[in-house]
């Protein structure tokens, strides 16, 4: 399969309920600043353009944005007005937020650490200094309510996912697997590599917005250890603290 | 005026529906709501309400009630039964397509239903605080209906009382979904596909396992052959209801309201919003056939379901239950032999 994005963006039709406009078949950021560039388009065109007023929701994934739209509408004036905008999609820097969000690694929150640290010849430690250098991008939410698809983990970091899959992963798991980094919102079965854990919620369904991530946004991770972990999920509970409290300025 | 329904039996896998969580699937929220807006809409419209209004959505054994605050009027809609016990001890049978005026203290006890998706709508409908803009039940992230699971004992549910109880009842003809293939768009990744797979498809016969909720049915039949085993992967992209995926080993998996709202494997085709309620009323071994249609076929066959519907409604008559004191009768006729309606309701 090709690994060149395409000449110019399909449009393919996802039942009668939806368009999504394809860029490329594979994870690649600047594929993604394309997706990201025409939803933003497409979120501008909701406001003012007619053949976008039946549009219901739109999602960004690694490599295509679909867009959702309500049964009374036209979908055929729409599609083509949206192969037309995906043509003048061109990838930006991304224009998502910048969050700086805390990650406890204590032994019991990373069972897979010393696996993960002995499968490429380093120190727990190393990995989780690595990890916290890598400015994540989140492609994509999903799976699960507010789980982010992260790509930007370090080659030297590429792991399997787990030959048998965990039934049951703690809530706000961190974890790596492939290319990727991803954080579970709830206890879940799952087979990706747990390294830590943070003690923030990544979907509040009281919240606005609810998920604390969306396709855009860049993360990094910043070690707390136990005492300050326990603090900072004690104040989002009571409400002292904000999860908004998290965002950082643009790195320099 | 508000009325109030105590869940005395939860029963198995009843929970609170509305036309489904819209806007937020690009947080991960799966888009949930009825399996079976059509069956949904002819039990809000037997009790007055707006197609959707929430209801709640009967997949096992039906729920026992019982009414705190009423009147309230209550219809029911696909294969299942309720008995009615009256709280002066008198017992009645609320068939499906009709509905049933009840009293504080009366009991509603829902049957089992007899296989797909059945409905129970209550007048005002189930006025849960809706959640993301809608009290649909989403078990996954545990939002909307009753703390986003279904129905439990203790549980109450709000509702709307009647202003005063009409002594009217209303029933129409049970809905009949469209017959023959399951209509379907290809793709879009029909090209992850070997040449010809795509028309195997549409010849084939596929069974509904029993591998199957409100995520998705798994299904049993000729097993799709992809490109290469490189094209049986795609990286994840956005599914909606009603996508057909298929992986590695080549039997297709129909998603339904509940699922992911992305997924890893290559989806063949995707069935049109207009057969989407036929699934629901899928049972374990039923035959599915597809067909093939495209966009502009699939609109028309839209809007032919929602002019049937307007029709149905139309087809709602009102009737004087059994049982109930006639008024009317009363003061105009024979005291003695016109003061209660024991015949079988009748159409105006």
């Amino acid at each position: 399969m090709s690994s060149l994005p395409y000449d110019s963006p399909r449009l393919l039709a996802l039942g009668d309920g939806a368009w999504t406009v394809e860029f490329a078949r594979h994870i690649d950021p600047a594929v993604h600043g394309r997706v990201m560039a025409l939803d933003a388009l497409v979120d501008d065109a909701r406001r003012h353009d007619p053949a976008f007023s039946g549009v219901a929701d739109t999602v960004p994934t690694f490599r295509s944005l679909t867009v959702y739209f309500r049964p009374e509408s036209d979908p055929l004036a729409l599609g083509e007005r949206l192969l037309a905008l995906a043509q003048t999609a061109e990838a930006t820097t991304l224009t998502g937020r910048h969050w700086l969000l805390p990650a406890c690694f204590d032994a019991d929150f990373a069972p897979d650490l010393a696996a993960v640290a002995e499968r490429h010849g380093m120190t727990p430690a190393a990995v989780i200094e690595r990890l916290c250098q890598t400015a994540f991008r989140v492609y994509m939410i999903g799976f699960m309510p507010g789980f982010p698809y992260m790509g930007g983990l370090p080659a030297s970091l590429h792991t399997p996912r787990l030959s048998t899959p965990r039934k049951l992963v703690p809530a706000r798991s961190i974890a790596i697997a492939g290319e990727m980094c991803a954080v579970y919102p709830w206890q879940s079965p799952g087979g990706w590599n747990l390294l830590g854990q943070t003690p923030l919620d990544l979907f509040v369904a009281g919240d606005e917005p609810p998920a604390l991530l969306a396709s855009g946004d860049c993360v990094r991770w910043q070690a707390v250890d136990r005492a300050e972990y326990t603090r900072i999920e004690r104040a989002l509970t009571t409400g002292d603290l904000q999860r908004r409290h998290f965002l950082s300025g643009e790195p320099a | 005026m508000s009325g109030w329904l105590d869940v005395v039996d939860g029963g198995l896998g009843n929970a609170i529906q509305d036309a489904g969580r819209h806007g937020y699937r690009h947080m991960g929220v799966a888009v949930s709501g009825f399996l079976d807006p059509l069956f949904a809409a002819c039990a809000n419209a037997l009790v007055g309400n707006a197609g959707d209004a929430a209801a709640i959505e009967l997949r096992g054994l039906g729920p026992s009630l019982k009414v705190r605050q009423g009147p309230l009027r209550v219809a029911l809609t696909g294969a299942l039964s309720a008995s009615i016990l009256r709280h002066g001890g008198s017992r009645q049978v609320l068939e499906a397509w009709h509905s049933a005026t009840l009293e504080s203290g009366d009991i509603l006890k829902c049957g089992p239903v007899d296989g797909g998706t059945a409905y129970l709508a209550v007048s005002g409908g189930i006025e849960v605080a809706p959640q993301l803009g809608s009290r649909a039940t989403y078990q996954r992230a545990a939002i909307g209906g009753i703390d986003g699971r279904l129905l439990a004992s203790g549980d109450a549910l709000p509702c709307r009382r009647l202003a005063r109880n009409e002594y009217r009842e209303y029933r129409a003809e049970p809905w009949q979904h469209a017959e023959g293939p399951i209509r379907l768009i290809p793709g879009p990744q029909v090209d992850h596909f070997a040449d010809g797979e795509l028309e195997r498809l549409l010849a084939a016969v596929y069974r509904v396992t029993r591998d199957s909720d409100r995520m998705g049915m798994r299904l049993d039949g000729p097993a799709l052959t992809h490109r290469s085993p490189a094209h049986a992967d795609i990286v994840s992209d956005a599914v909606t209801p009603g996508t057909l995926q298929v992986p590695g080993n080549g039997l297709p998996i129909l998603l339904l309201a509940d699922c992911q709202t992305v997924g890893g494997y290559p989806k063949i085709a995707t069935v049109i919003r207009a057969d989407l309620p036929r699934l629901a009323q899928c049972r374990t071994g039923d035959e599915l056939r597809f067909a093939a249609v495209d966009l502009p076929g699939a609109l028309a066959l839209q809007r032919r379901e929602t002019e049937r519907l307007a029709r149905w409604k139309n087809g709602i008559g009102s009737y004087l239950p059994a049982g109930y004191l006639d008024e009317t009768a009363l003061y105009t006729c024979n005291l003695i032999d016109g003061m209660v309606r024991a015949e079988p309701p009748i159409r105006d």
